[in-house]
């Protein structure tokens, strides 16, 4: 039987009528949300990253319906923040095919908001769970540490 | 393809079990095994709105809501100080950090894999569970039961541990297990935890290793060769079960003298 | 001074991606009403399709069509994505009674609804006739199960094939009498390694959606390296011309070689085809573990002859490949195990023989990955020499300066070709100076018992297909004196668009920016082979190159017409044409012009292909922690320098070297091919084939020594392969030097280590008993 969700999308609200077993992957996907990649069906590959309530999470793993009255934040949502990490990866050549990028770039900007400044080993710890086969992920690490080394200079210099 | 004709957000502990008492009703936990499966479901149920994702602390134990993530378990102050890191290290392994934010304590004691780091730590706690119509009981025990229809309300860890250690071999840094390895301590007693044999975990306890009791690297080899012998092991894709047995040797060794300060 | 070649810029794309655009094939909106297709694939290893019942099936609501093999022409295709006439068999049909592994399609559903389409493949009734299945491929020569039995099974071009013993390929090929080097050699490596059918995993799924256009013309738009082979092998597989077919390629998300065969391509197409509705089909992970097109499982049984001083005389090489219930690739990817190993020890090798035999089984089909057979062969032939450099106690790394192929050589193992440009020797001086290879010893027992170690390998590849690849280009001046830049090759990721838009830009003198690049579509871009065999910055490259100063020439011709003077008095600067008088002509006002009363064009095509295929070079050394205890392996360190010629783009190459690096170390250490015993592949989502996550390593650090390759686009040479082959020989090595023992089977793990470690202990006990 088919329930009414509301939601609020990229700072959207959304109210519709959803099969109970849809997956919170496909509703983003049918709203417009294409950043959000489906890369298995086994929860392991993080492509389908989105932020529930400012939480990371697998979209492909949570049911709509359960995403009732929740924020969700997709890449669509972040497109500055987007462009700044981003830029620091393009800048290694380390975007790569690109199609594990908006899951691996939205789980970097959650582990920002969670620590400013982490260690090598914390990024590589917080990103496990995002997998990449083109870049061997060296490019991504130094990416990731050129944006906080920048960050921090722009704050000193502010 | 998992197929749901309803979703019910439970407004009741009452209310979620009686309709988990159909066979074709499931409680979702974190859904990411539920997800994998092809069966039809008539009444998912969802507990996410009875305020069951909360880790409390009173004088004499945790209480462990059924919903709460692995996440929050491998990030909880109070929870990692007591277990000296144990809890954060038996979780912090499986997949990555966004499906520990759904991966549920519940679901992963609910289900009783053999594979599961979560039973592993637990059993070594000497935790119980509290479910809905059957009351308190041993995880241990709990673990040996055929899943039913009860719902699993909480887990609840006593603080009776003053030390506890959690080691693992996996084939890559974020896969299942191939073999698992909790132990803990009390002034008097001392558990261990051997999972993912593949079977689900066993416990085995030795009062002479208590944090009370003394004992020599020696009476550590000899019972983690004790131990190795003793516990049953199986081949699966991840490793045959004569390795099993070699790592249950060399985790319960290496635990036992972790916990005794010594070297590896 | 180069400005755009050899400079680390951003990739075209790359904005787009990172901040994710909808920029793939299921992104792009063409789709989202079509239809979608899926396959009901078959659960045996070798069966006849006694007869199938789609009546229940096809009355489900939302159904629109259920086709069988009933259905579908019975002309043999290979789906294997190669030039013309293909050296992979004809054994293919869309869907075949007689099916040849679990996965085989048996029939395609079509509808509007994935729900109604699950519930349709559970409804469509199908009677299989069980058959024996040849699981073992050294079983397949001389098997009673015949793989391919039927008549219309067919070779272009035989090299040794023959369907009625199992054989997809056959060859001996050799240079001097290699049995009496051998005899005459002080010691003779003798032994087998054996490599697993990897996936190459890459993140985006198999996938392609068609429609019919407004001319009744069957479109195609698919993630594949290979545009104009896929045209090709749809016009064979439905019978229909070539110029009915039109096939696009979007942004793709990774290949590998995956997409050099045309996986999913013929599915969707024969769909819209019989139904003219656009249509989709996205394969699954599992589909796209199970049913797809992985690296050629063999066993390389090497023969190396060689003195005690270290001269590596002879080397005689058997390879046995496994192609599957197909033979796509079979019989090219098993020659470069032996032509892409022994001419690296060219030197003082006197002679060699290298034979193969390429055997169908009832496994999924092989196909091109990443190194294609290379890989295989390079594991043989470094593991065997470090196994010789071990067993007469010299250096490994002087073992190979002694013996490595030197620039100016001419090499009998690769189709006598010339060393043109060769920097191996500083390829292996820098990584010795990266690693510490002279201050750190080959093993050190650290404080808590683990074992750091160091290994080492080099490996060599192509850049293309010597005499076959063509790779094109179209450059045409745009309104307002930019250019636009037209190709076939297929960027996946790799950074080819951007790669050849700078070399372009190097030609023309203008910024990267101005060259706007588009493809690939058989409808409007130059015929390309496509991106495969090391070829796109090398071949496509050259013709980029070419077609940039052609365009040059030409403009320079217009602007002197406009300016009334000779071409040679004219000064061109990227912007403006001067002549000697001073008159200015800028490139802006020379596009203006040539669209007014103008009867030239200025624009132009170039299609090159190269008569050799100068072979990059690379060294990779690996230091690892190993505790003997677990026999767990962390790659702490992994050095490589690489001879690709000129980097074009020194951070996208970095970025392939380190990228395949890391697939390397996987498939070296944890990447596990498991069947069941009727055939089913356990390995089958990444729950069960476990890629390496940016946990599972240490650091990768890559350098380059750069050789000048002649004709090559700016003397640069290939890169996108080699770079997986030396991981699993250097890391065999390393976890030599920890443990005592060699490991010839891939992967390596730490199960293998740990009980081969204690078995070694209770040998060692045993003879210790013995003695006493």
């Amino acid at each position: 039987m088919n329930l009414t969700i509301n939601v609020q999308v990229n700072g959207c609200k959304i109210e519709e009528s959803i099969a109970p077993d849809l997956l919170l992957i496909d509703f983003l996907r049918a709203h417009g949300c294409l950043s959000v990649k489906r890369g298995c069906e086994t929860s392991n590959c993080g492509l389908c990253t989105v932020f529930l309530n400012d939480t990371p999470v697998l979209s492909c793993s949570v049911l709509a319906a359960r995403a009732n009255g929740c924020r969700i934040i997709t890449l669509e949502g972040l497109q500055e923040e987007a462009a700044e990490l981003g830029g620091f990866i393009a800048d290694q050549g380390a975007e790569q095919c690109g199609f594990c990028n908006p899951g691996m770039i939205m789980n970097t900007i959650a582990l920002l908001r969670e620590n400013p400044d982490p260690t090598e080993d914390e990024i590589r710890e917080y990103l496990a769970g995002n997998l990449c086969r083109c870049s061997g992920y060296e490019g991504q690490l130094i990416g990731i540490k050129n944006l906080i080394q920048w960050r921090k200079e722009r704050q000193t210099h502010a | 393809m998992l197929t749901i004709q309803n979703y019910v957000r439970a407004e009741s502990l009452e209310q979620a079990y009686e309709l988990n008492q159909k066979k074709s009703a499931r409680i979702i936990g974190g859904m990411l095994w539920l997800k994998m499966t092809h069966i039809r479901v008539q009444n998912a149920i969802d507990l996410s709105g009875l305020g069951l994702d909360t880790i409390e602390e009173t004088p004499d134990m945790y209480r462990i809501g059924c919903m709460t993530t692995l996440r929050s378990l491998e990030l909880h102050p109070g929870l990692n100080a007591f277990t000296h890191g144990a809890i954060r290290e038996s979780v912090c392994h499986i997949v990555g950090v966004q499906f520990r934010n759904l991966a549920t304590v519940g679901g992963s004691i609910y289900g009783r894999y053999g594979f599961s780091d979560v039973l592993t730590i637990f059993q070594a706690l000497n935790a119980s569970v509290e479910l809905f119509a059957a009351g308190i009981i041993p995880l241990e025990e709990y673990a040996k039961m055929a899943p039913d229809r009860d719902i699993l309300i909480r887990i609840l860890v006593p603080k009776t541990t003053v030390n506890s250690t959690y080691l693992s071999v996996r084939k890559t840094k974020t896969d299942f297990p191939v073999l698992t390895c909790a132990a803990a301590q009390t002034p008097k007693d001392f558990t261990l935890s051997i999972g993912a044999r593949p079977g689900r975990a066993v416990v085995i306890r030795e009062p002479h290793f208590g944090s009370a009791g003394t004992f020599s690297e020696e009476d550590v080899r000899a019972f983690a060769n004790d131990v190795s012998q003793n516990i049953t092991t199986g081949s699966n894709m991840r490793a045959q079960a004569a390795y099993r047995t070699h790592l249950a040797e060399v985790l319960t060794r290496r635990s036992l003298l972790t916990l005794k300060g010594g070297s590896l | 001074m180069l400005k755009s070649v050899n400079q680390p810029i951003r990739k075209k794309d790359a904005m787009a991606l990172v901040t994710g655009k909808p920029v793939y094939m299921d992104d792009l909106g063409i789709f989202d009403h079509a239809l979608i297709v899926k396959a009901l694939r078959s659960p045996h290893a070798h069966a006849m399709i006694e007869s199938i019942d789609t009546k229940v099936a096809s009355r489900i609501p939302g159904i629109e069509a259920i086709f069988t093999y009933e259905d579908v022409p019975n002309e043999r295709f290979t789906l294997a994505g190669q030039t013309y006439p293909e050296l992979s068999p004809y054994d293919r049909l869309i869907m075949d009674r007689h099916i040849r592994c679990v996965g085989d399609p048996v029939a395609l559903v079509a509808g509007t609804d994935e729900k109604a389409i699950d519930r349709a493949l559970k409804a469509i009734k199908v009677k299989y006739e069980i058959l024996p299945a040849l699981l073992d491929f050294h079983d397949a020569i001389g098997s009673d199960i015949l793989i391919h039995p039927e008549d219309n099974w067919k070779a272009l071009d035989f090299i040794g094939a023959d369907n009625k013993t199992n054989r997809c390929a056959s060859e001996t090929t050799s240079d001097g009498d290699v049995e009496a080097v051998l005899a005459d050699c002080d010691i003779v490596i003798d032994h087998v390694y054996h490599t697993k059918a990897n996936q190459q995993t890459m993140m985006e799924t198999f996938r392609t959606g068609c429609y019919m256009d407004t001319y009744g013309r069957l479109n195609i738009v698919s993630s594949t390296q290979i545009v104009y082979h896929v045209r090709r092998i749809i016009s064979h597989a439905l019978g229909i011309p070539k110029s009915r077919i039109r096939v696009q390629k979007p942004r793709i998300g990774g290949g590998f070689g995956a997409k050099q065969s045309a996986v999913c391509e013929v599915y969707p197409a024969f769909v819209t085809y019989k139904t003219g509705k656009p249509c989709k089909m996205i394969y699954s992970r599992v589909e796209s573990q199970i049913i797809s097109s992985p690296r050629h499982e063999m066993e390389v049984h090497v023969r190396l002859g060689a003195m005690k001083n270290g001269r590596i005389r002879a080397m005689d090489i058997y390879t046995l490949s496994n192609t599957g219930a197909y033979g796509e690739h079979g019989p090219t990817t098993v020659g470069l195990s032996g032509h892409k190993s022994i001419p690296l020890y060219t030197t003082n090798l006197e002679a060699w023989r290298f034979a193969y035999d390429v055997v169908y089984t009832n496994v999924m089909s092989a196909g091109a990955y990443r190194g294609y057979g290379a890989t295989q062969g390079i594991f043989a032939v470094e593991s065997a020499v470090n196994e010789l450099a071990a067993r007469i106690g010299m250096d490994p790394t002087l073992i190979r300066e002694m013996n490595m192929v030197r620039e100016g050589q001419v090499m009998s193992a690769y189709y006598n070709e010339m060393n043109t440009s060769c920097a191996l020797d500083r390829c292996m001086e820098r990584a010795k100076e990266m690693i510490g290879w002279n201050e750190k010893p080959l093993r050190r027992v650290m404080p808590d018992g683990k074992i750091r170690s160091l290994g080492v390998a080099m490996a060599m590849q192509g850049s293309g297909i010597s005499g076959v690849d063509v790779g094109s280009a179209t450059i045409k001046i745009d309104d307002d004196g930019g250019y636009n830049l037209l190709i076939a090759a297929a960027d996946m990721g790799t950074g080819c668009d951007t790669i050849l838009a700078q070399i372009a830009a190097e030609v023309l003198e203008c910024p990267v920016d101005q060259i706007a690049v588009h493809g690939a579509d058989t409808d409007t871009s130059p015929y390309d082979s496509g991106s495969y065999a090391s070829s796109t910055t090398y071949i496509t490259g050259k013709a980029t190159e070419i077609a940039a100063q052609k365009l040059k020439v030409q403009m320079t011709a217009e602007a002197a017409k406009m300016l009334s003077c000779q071409p040679e008095d004219l000064d061109f600067d990227g912007k403006c044409f001067t002549a000697a008088d001073g008159q200015t002509l800028t490139i802006k006002d020379l596009a203006t012009r040539s669209m007014c009363g103008f009867d030239g064009a200025l624009e132009t095509t170039i299609s090159h292909s190269s008569p050799v295929s100068p072979p990059p070079y690379m060294v990779g050394i690996a230091e690892i922690e190993l505790d003997p205890e677990t026999g767990e392996v962390y790659p702490l360190d992994y050095v490589a320098v690489v001879d690709c010629g000129t980097p074009i783009n020194p951070n996208l190459a970095r970025t392939q070297t380190i990228g395949g690096l890391l697939q390397g170390i996987g498939m070296a250490l944890y990447e596990e091919i498991q069947y069941s015993d009727k055939g089913r592949l356990y390995n089958n989502s990444f729950m069960q084939y476990k890629i390496p996550s940016r946990v599972d390593l240490g650091h990768i650090r890559v350098d380059f020594e750069s050789s000048y390759e002649p004709s090559g686009p700016f003397g640069a040479k290939s890169i996108g392969e080699i770079v997986i082959d030396t991981p699993s020989p250097a890391l065999a090595h390393a976890i030599y030097n920890a443990t005592g023992l060699w490991f010839r089977e891939l992967p390596i793990t730490a199960e293998k280590i740990a009980m081969g470690l204690m078995e070694k202990e209770k040998n060692a006990q045993n003879a210790a008993q013995q003695l006493q």
